[in-house]
């Protein structure tokens, strides 16, 4: 069996990338994609962990990220067509309603 | 055996959601990182949790990237229109490379620590992931799984309030 620390650079290595991600894209559907790009790094983690100190918790965890996930989906996705609506655009630099 | 299996898993994972924020076509993005859901799958077998390999392929590769992608095409987004100043993207970059350094830190500083529980791979096969899964979520884990069949119901009802025509 490999040691736990591989898995573990594999997920933070996806992390980051999710990261550079969110914070260099301007598409809001990509930034989103990093997002779950991001929660699927910490869900590698939360797997490897369980498995490593055999004990289940963290893998009940992981179904509680994808539910979250995929309840995010559906509100996101609702969220950026109505955006889109409105301004003919999903771009984040768009998104200055409220601005001063 | 295993490791360059791993290894080569590993490789096609890091490769493909690096194409997730190079690609300027929002699709190719998609189709990405529906590839580095599989690996990640890969990884949940390696790891003795096959049940959670064939909820991560039908729940995000199936279901979500479905939804994604349908989005994509019906908001009709061909390319990425303009690029992030310079400085934004080179601030973004630093601090992502700067989260991977201090986690690469952590893990060459420290170790796991804790109790081991009972799990090997031996137990796993012998009562079934799938059982065991079962078990702690409908014993242990009852209450959260209520709630969040509550924030599915949520999700729902906003989702469909979102998409009506006059908000």
């Amino acid at each position: 069996m490999l040691a736990l620390n591989n898995y573990l650079i594999v997920s933070a290595i996806l992390f980051s990338i999710g990261c550079i991600g969110v914070l260099t894209k301007r598409n809001a559907i990509v930034i989103f994609m990093c997002v779950e790009l991001m929660l699927n790094a910490v869900n590698l983690s939360f797997i490897a962990f369980s498995r490593y100190l055999g004990n289940l918790d963290g893998q009940i965890f992981v179904f509680f990220v994808m539910t979250v996930a995929a309840a995010e989906a559906a509100v996101g996705l609702a969220l950026m067509i109505a955006f889109y609506k409105n301004r003919e655009s999903i771009d984040v630099e768009d998104i200055n309603v409220m601005k001063l | 055996m295993e490791s360059i299996f791993f290894i080569v898993v590993a490789a096609v994972a890091v490769i493909s959601s690096l194409l997730v924020i190079t690609c300027k076509n929002p699709i190719n993005s998609a189709l990405s990182l529906v590839m580095t859901f599989f690996c990640l799958a890969t990884f949940y077998v390696m790891l003795d949790a096959p049940f959670l390999a064939v909820t991560q392929v039908i729940v995000y590769a199936g279901a979500i990237m479905v939804l994604i992608i349908f989005v994509i095409m019906l908001l009709n987004i061909r390319t990425e229109t303009a690029k992030r100043s310079s400085h934004a993207v080179f601030a973004g970059s630093a601090l992502g490379i700067f989260v991977l350094f201090q986690t690469c830190l952590f893990l060459m500083r420290g170790g796991m620590t804790g109790a081991p529980g009972p799990l090997d791979h031996a137990a796993i096969v012998k009562a079934g992931h799938v059982e065991l899964i079962g078990k702690a979520l409908f014993t242990d884990f009852l209450l959260p799984f209520e709630i969040t069949s509550i924030l599915l119901l949520a999700a729902i009802v906003g989702a469909v309030i979102l998409a009506k025509k006059k908000i």
